[in-house]
């Protein structure tokens, strides 16, 4: 049996190839460290897509707007809880905040959440709903107009000159949002990137890999949940909406990609002692997560799928466009979750004195196996189908097809 | 550009200057007075950090691999019984000789710990007359100047005292295993039964009390050479250690500063 398969078998003592320092051979950062980065990533990624909207104007994406703030904040909701459940003390999770030591990138964790959630996300969230929080309260009865009227927080305002403040406040908190996701997704990438004991971690590049990974992740599910929502609802698809997500995932890919490419690059040529056994990590023990599912499905069919789309737009049909980019986003997501994988996963599978691999077996069950993991991977999407359920209505017609104004739609093909 | 230096900044700066060096010494004792009582390090109450300052060293060519120190540490520290958590080790090192004709300096390196070490090491599957050369290493914490566990752990529960040792405190820990990730030496590892971070502490709970570290006391070649730096005896076994051998570090180049130092030790030991 290949060892990449050998995970889904049942936990038992790691088999070991090579010399593995005693203390290293049973993996420490399960899955769950998998899943963190990956959901915190679909966080960023989606708000930068949301921003493009508003900061960039690129009134062809409006229709994903709202779906793309609730889907942040729907998985930005759920990211603490896999790095709560990892803890050996769960209950001293609030020392991290109470008595933070200032040297440790980790210790950053309550701030940096904090502040993307109460001072970014709900805060925008809220400037772009009150308007409707006051219609709603007011025209919707029984407990859903309750809690629009609860979220108005009393304020019912919204004359055209307080909505138009409530535009510019939006876009202000935006502009920080910006900088905050970079700093929300980079700032993991730095846990990883700053752990100069593991060579496949410890890398300059790392966070700028992670917030690239992280764009490329959140339009591609931005991407699939909006086809899932017109789907669900019978409703027509944007054409120049795909499109133009088709277009900044495309870029974005390209930029991620060179990212990496460069990292592997920089490893191959200064062959620092680490290469060989990184490059057996590589061919052997992550050969399925890393070439088949990082490389292949995650970044090369994706990259030709929507490079043909930009390249080729006069030949390739609308109709294939919308299967291309549908099957991008899939592939994306996929590679993106084989990404955290190999980094977290893969930089713990060989030893720190370079001469072996250990494996890593997960349960099924218990505290870190996959049922856990697959449901702290489920739950942002029960949550976003709340949240899509009060506050992105059918009625709301919040993904219909929108009039753009006519320098957002390109009407030449892109080269 | 030319800095005009006035008479009355240069004795600001020299009160400065003297009033940090005065200030330094009582907030040194301050904190450690506050972590004497928040922080349980097993030292007795009158013990004095800052009088102190422990060491470690290790003669490569006097180890026999006979696996009694990883015993007496696994005992002295209640450290769980399976083989994949230690606080010491012996790592055995057996080098093969070249192909003839290679050209090559030395063969393949065959590295095993079959359970650290502790029941001693089965004999060698390579024949005698293949071996270019063989040899243990102990291993344990390499008592860092720049300890990156002590850098990335997010609550400070791992931490340098003032006498050399590295320490956690298990009543703070959070078992997040950043410090595990960030060790270099895999010294490190989550104790199953209490899921916080542990490592050696040199048998804090010994040398605060005038007693040297079970593995150091058990050690039956005196490959272990342990001392107290501030306060060197006669014929100081550290002091005599440093001043006979060229030693080395391990994985110098990470600049952690490891202060445990290798007497007689190979290129291929890492």
């Amino acid at each position: 049996m290949h060892p990449w398969l050998s995970a889904f078998t049942a936990a038992g003592s790691a088999p070991i190839d090579g010399y593995v320092y005693p203390n290293e051979q049973n993996l420490l950062w399960s899955v769950l460290i998998v899943v963190y980065p990956y959901v915190t990533g679909l966080v960023a990624g989606a708000f930068i897509m949301a921003s493009l909207v508003r900061v960039f104007k690129v009134h062809a994406l409006a229709p994903a707007y709202r779906l793309a703030l609730l889907t942040a904040l729907a998985f930005l909701i759920c990211a603490p809880l896999p790095l709560l459940l990892h803890l050996g003390h769960p209950e001293r999770c609030l020392e991290v905040m109470m008595t933070p030591h200032f040297t440790s990138p980790m210790a950053m964790f309550g701030f940096v959440y904090a502040w993307y959630i109460m001072a970014v996300l709900l805060l925008e969230l809220w400037f772009d709903y009150r308007r409707d929080f006051v219609v709603w309260s007011r025209t919707v009865p029984g407990w859903r107009g309750r809690l629009y009227r609860l979220l108005t927080v009393g304020v019912d305002d919204i004359s055209p000159r307080a909505v138009h403040l409530d535009e510019k406040i939006g876009d202000a908190i935006t502009i920080i949002g910006i900088p905050s996701a970079f700093l929300l997704h980079g700032y993991v990438g730095f846990i990883f990137g700053s752990v100069k004991a593991n060579p496949w971690w410890g890398n300059v590049l790392m966070p700028i890999i992670f917030i690239f990974s992280a764009i490329v992740s959140g339009i591609a599910l931005c991407v699939v949940l909006y086809y899932f929502l017109t789907w669900v609802r019978r409703q027509r698809v944007d054409d120049a909406c795909v499109d133009e997500m088709g277009k900044f995932l495309f870029y974005a890919l390209l930029l991620d990609a060179c990212v990496e490419g460069l990292d592997w690059l920089h490893r191959l040529y200064s062959a620092e002692e680490s290469i060989h056994v990184l490059k057996q990590l590589a061919a052997g023990k992550l050969f399925y997560s890393l070439l088949l599912g990082q490389v292949l499905l995650g970044t090369t069919l994706p990259l030709l799928m929507l490079g043909s789309t930009q390249v080729l737009r006069p030949i390739v049909p609308m109709w294939l466009r919308r299967r291309f980019y549908l099957l991008s986003a899939l592939g994306i997501v996929s590679g993106v979750l084989a990404m955290r994988w190999n980094v977290v996963i893969g930089g713990q599978l060989f030893s720190k004195s370079l001469r072996g691999f250990t494996t890593y077996k997960m349960e099924l069950h218990g505290q870190e196996g996959w049922l856990v993991a697959g449901l702290l991977m489920v739950l942002p999407y029960i949550l976003l189908f709340v949240l899509i359920k009060l506050f992105l209505r059918p009625e709301h017609k919040a993904l219909e097809p929108q009039p753009h104004p006519p320098a957002a739609v390109p009407a030449t093909p892109h080269a | 550009m030319s800095r005009h230096l006035s008479r009355r900044s240069l004795l600001g700066l020299l009160g400065g200057a003297a009033g940090w060096l005065m200030a330094r010494p009582t907030a040194q004792a301050a904190k450690a007075a506050v972590k004497n009582v928040l922080v349980r390090t097993g030292a007795p109450k009158d013990y004095d950090p800052f009088k102190h300052k422990w060491l470690m060293c290790f003669d490569i060519d006097r180890c026999i691999g006979c696996g009694l120190c990883v015993d007496a540490c696994k005992n002295e520290n209640h450290v769980p019984n399976a083989p994949t958590y230690f606080r010491t080790w012996i790592e055995r090192y057996i080098i093969r000789k070249p192909k003839p004709g290679s050209g090559e300096a030395r063969g393949e390196v065959i590295v095993d710990s079959p359970n650290g070490g502790r029941d001693g090491f089965p004999p060698s599957l390579v024949p005698r007359e293949e071996i270019l050369k063989a040899f243990f290493v102990p291993k344990l914490c390499n008592l860092c100047e720049h300890s990156p566990c002590v850098q990335v752990c997010p609550v400070g529960a791992t931490f340098d005292t003032p006498d050399g040792a590295v320490l956690v405190d298990p009543n703070y820990c959070i078992g997040c295993g950043f410090c595990i990730q960030a060790c270099p030496y895999g010294c490190r590892f989550l104790n199953p039964v209490t899921h916080t971070a542990e490592k050696c502490t040199l048998c804090y709970h010994r040398i605060s009390r005038g007693l040297k570290p079970a593995c150091v006391e058990v050690c039956p070649t005196q490959a272990r050479i342990f001392g107290d730096l501030k306060n060197p005896v006669e014929n100081d076994p550290i002091q005599e250690f440093i001043r006979k051998n060229k030693v080395q570090t391990l994985k110098p180049h990470l600049g952690t500063d490891p202060r445990v130092a290798y007497a007689n030790m190979d290129k291929e030991v890492r």
